[in-house]
């Protein structure tokens, strides 16, 4: 069997990592390496991975096969033993096949985009470790494998965010991107305990607790599934957690692309469909994730028609689409969330990509308000980034349009029609604010015509196109059925429960009809405002939207002020008053009785005489009196 | 026979602690010698009293044994007190605190 190529496809990129980082050690120490010598091995790590994973991929079509690979035993404490093992079912190879070809490209791109920077190396490895962790992640074949690559994927955000570590802006957003994952850790860590007590004792791999769940009671079982997504809320960006994702944008946009658009994100949703069979018997605690979902995606897509910076405009819409994506996966369509998944990798690292090449092309500007009128400066860029716009909007035959399409049919299907309305009303917003920015930079009047355009390399443009052809493409193994299409993806997980379909095909219609609908009502707004925008006209930077609906002074106050009150309480008054002196007490009073107790040797023998009449007449007083 | 024990003892006793308190309160190294001696001596007292009242030889031997060896070290203890007054050129026993850690630190 060739199983042990399954542990390949994280050791590549983990071995590139270790080289990479060894390397640049070596060049700041020694030698100067030249970039395309880390480039070119941090490039070929998740391609390789690729390559792999197509392997397992070809073996799999056809059949139910599911590849183990059990390394070594990691740890082995008096029967309950933890295999580092590894896990091919068909959710990881979809996974690790889009994760590494997409990482890939962004690989491409970041090589253009950081080629005058410093730390070109130490990008590279950070990148590697980073694909190494999400691909550990998928490819786990137990809850604390998985955890795991968790830890090392949000470690990487960590490293990736404040990348420019100068600016302490930037390493203060890694910082609360950290802060905010370990809180949604810390809810993952309780639902591990508390599965591995109820459901622990035959083995803890997956197979063994989805053999074991249904024997655990219900209100424990609520309790595991509750506690695992607010590990995937934090992962996910979603509500109440979702705070770092838009400060995350002050890393460079190669990591934005990588980590906060197509996968790193989406870790939460794959953890959900990981544990289907959990998810499967409580209901109720699936609808709460959808609602959770859905209330993410309109709130992010409120918050994104007044942004101004490009990135997080894209950010806020990355968390939207997120939602959409918990939306599927609370209802219990599996299958529908990864494949949203799957298409959104695609428009949305071509988004973050293409705001690069702009960002790039200007100087590193990033409000829109003063870029305009780039459509014929960058062409291509112009081209590939309406591609993805008309994707993530829903406009068919993109690929949106398919994943969107089925998400809200999903969601109609199970009756929450409240859902769905939420996620038609979002899908307005999200093709208002999308094309909102997409006039603002590429067309609007009154620009600065004479300004100097930087020279945007063919490394950054190239996985441009292939991601839009990307973005074309990937919708087409999702065709519903009503359009005489072949749902493959849904043939694909065709082990996993399905909501069997109960409205009829004229509804479906209607729905398709309904959504494009919306995306063209967002559009036609967005055209009305937006097109030929006087870049002259300073927008109005004032009001609830805007600001974010305060929420991060929300927290700042509820949170930050409060445990920072808590500090102050603690370490002036509790520390100074109390066990400031009990310690400095206590070390004063050994000063003290080592200064009487030195008294006694001042070598003078006659004194040591005299202590020793002392000691022996107390004895002998003793001996007399007491023991007689 | 038992009351002359007694008063041996009693007298050994006494002749101790005022050994003991010469060794405490003088400073001339010569009486504090001396004040060895005599607590020294009080000790054989008792040994011999002990032998005479048990009628056995061999406190009567160790006696013995202890004023030769006190022969010995009053030979040993004059000649250091000759080497030591040359040196610091004083009998006053404070003065010699050679061995103590007071002076090594």
């Amino acid at each position: 069997m060739s199983n042990f190529l399954l542990v390949w496809i994280v050791l590549i990129p983990l071995l590139s990592a270790t080289i990479l980082g060894i390397m640049y050690l070596f060049s700041i120490k020694v030698v100067k390496i030249p970039n395309y010598f880390f480039s070119s091995l941090g490039i070929s790590a998740p391609f390789l991975s690729f390559f792999i994973a197509c392997y397992f991929f070809l073996q799999m079509i056809g059949n139910d096969e599911v590849f183990l690979y059990k390394a070594y035993r990691w740890l082995g404490v008096d029967g309950y033993d933890i295999d580092m093992g590894f896990m091919a079912d068909k959710l990881s190879i979809f996974m690790v096949l889009f994760i590494s070809f997409v990482g890939g490209l962004i690989h491409i791109y970041a090589s253009g985009y950081m080629k005058d920077d410093k730390g070109f190396g130490k990008f590279f490895f950070y990148f590697n470790l980073f694909v190494a962790s999400m691909l550990l992640l998928v490819l786990a074949n137990s809850p604390i494998i998985m955890f795991i690559g968790w830890e090392g994927v949000g470690v990487c955000s960590y490293f990736l965010i404040s990348y420019y570590y100068e600016d302490g802006a930037n390493v203060q957003a890694g910082n609360k991107a950290f802060i905010a994952n370990r809180v949604g850790d810390f809810g993952f860590i309780v639902a591990l305990i508390t599965m591995f007590y109820y459901a622990g004792s035959n083995g803890f791999d997956y197979m063994h607790i989805e053999a074991s769940i249904s024997s655990v009671p219900t209100s424990v079982l609520t309790f595991i599934g509750a506690s695992l997504f607010v590990g995937a809320i934090g992962k996910s960006a979603q509500i109440p957690l979702f705070v770092w994702l838009p400060d995350a944008m002050a890393g460079p946009t190669p990591v934005s692309a990588l980590i906060h658009a197509a996968t790193m994100v989406t870790a939460g949703v794959y953890m959900v469909a990981r544990f289907h069979f959990l998810y499967d018997l409580i209901p109720n605690v699936g609808l709460f994730i959808a609602y959770i979902g859905a209330f993410s995606a309109l709130f992010a897509a409120i918050i994104a028609t007044k942004q101004t910076d490009i990135k997080k405009i894209l950010a806020y819409s990355t968390m939207s689409q997120l939602g959409y994506m918990f939306i599927a996966v609370g209802l219990g369509g599996y299958s529908v969330g990864i494949f949203h998944v799957f298409t959104h990798a695609f428009f949305k690292a071509l988004l973050f990509m293409g705001a690069g090449a702009v960002i790039v092309a200007l100087h590193h500007e990033q409000n829109i308000f003063k870029m305009g009128g780039m459509k014929h400066k960058t062409k291509l860029v112009f081209y590939t980034m309406l591609i993805a716009t008309l994707a993530i909007t829903g406009i068919p035959p993109f690929a949106g349009f398919f994943s969107k399409d089925e998400i809200l049919l999903t969601a109609f299907n199970s009756g929450e029609y409240i859902l769905w309305g939420i996620g038609v009303i979002t899908a307005v917003m999200t093709a208002y604010y999308m094309f909102r920015m997409i006039f603002v930079v590429f067309f609007g009047s009154n620009y600065k015509e004479n300004r100097t355009i930087h020279f945007v390399p063919k490394s950054m443009t190239n996985p441009l196109v292939v991601l839009a052809i990307g973005s074309v493409l990937a919708g087409f193994i999702g065709i519903p059925e009503v359009l005489g299409g072949h749902n493959i993806v849904g043939e694909w997980f065709s082990n996993w429960k399905h909501n069997s379909l109960h409205v009829t095909h004229n509804t479906e219609l209607i729905l398709m009809a309904i959504n494009i609908f919306a995306a063209l009502i967002g559009i036609f707004i967005a055209y009305k405002k937006f097109y030929n925008y006087d870049m002259n006209k300073v927008p109005n930077f004032t009001g609830i939207v805007w600001n974010k609906f305060y929420i991060d002074e929300i927290y700042d106050i509820l949170v930050v002020q409060s445990i920072k009150k808590l500090s102050v309480f603690i370490s002036f008054k509790i520390d100074v008053n109390f066990i400031d002196r009990i310690v400095m007490g206590l070390s004063r009073g050994f000063i003290r009785t080592g200064q009487y107790v030195s008294r006694m040797q001042n070598a003078n023998t006659r004194f040591y005489a005299f202590t020793m009449l002392v000691g022996i007449s107390a004895i002998s007083t003793y001996l007399i009196l007491v023991i007689r | 026979m038992a009351d002359s024990l007694l008063s041996y003892i009693t007298l050994a006793m006494i002749l101790f602690s005022i050994g003991f308190l010469g060794l405490i309160s003088r400073k001339n190294i010569f009486i504090i010698y001396m004040s060895i001696e005599l607590m020294l001596n009080s000790i054989n007292l008792i040994f011999v009293s002990l032998g005479r009242y048990y009628e056995s030889i061999e406190p009567q031997v160790i006696s013995m044994l202890i004023i030769a060896i006190a022969a010995a070290e009053a030979a040993v203890f004059l000649s250091l007190i000759v080497v030591m007054y040359r040196k610091k050129g004083t009998l006053n026993s404070d003065i010699f605190t050679v061995l103590s850690q007071k002076d090594s630190l």
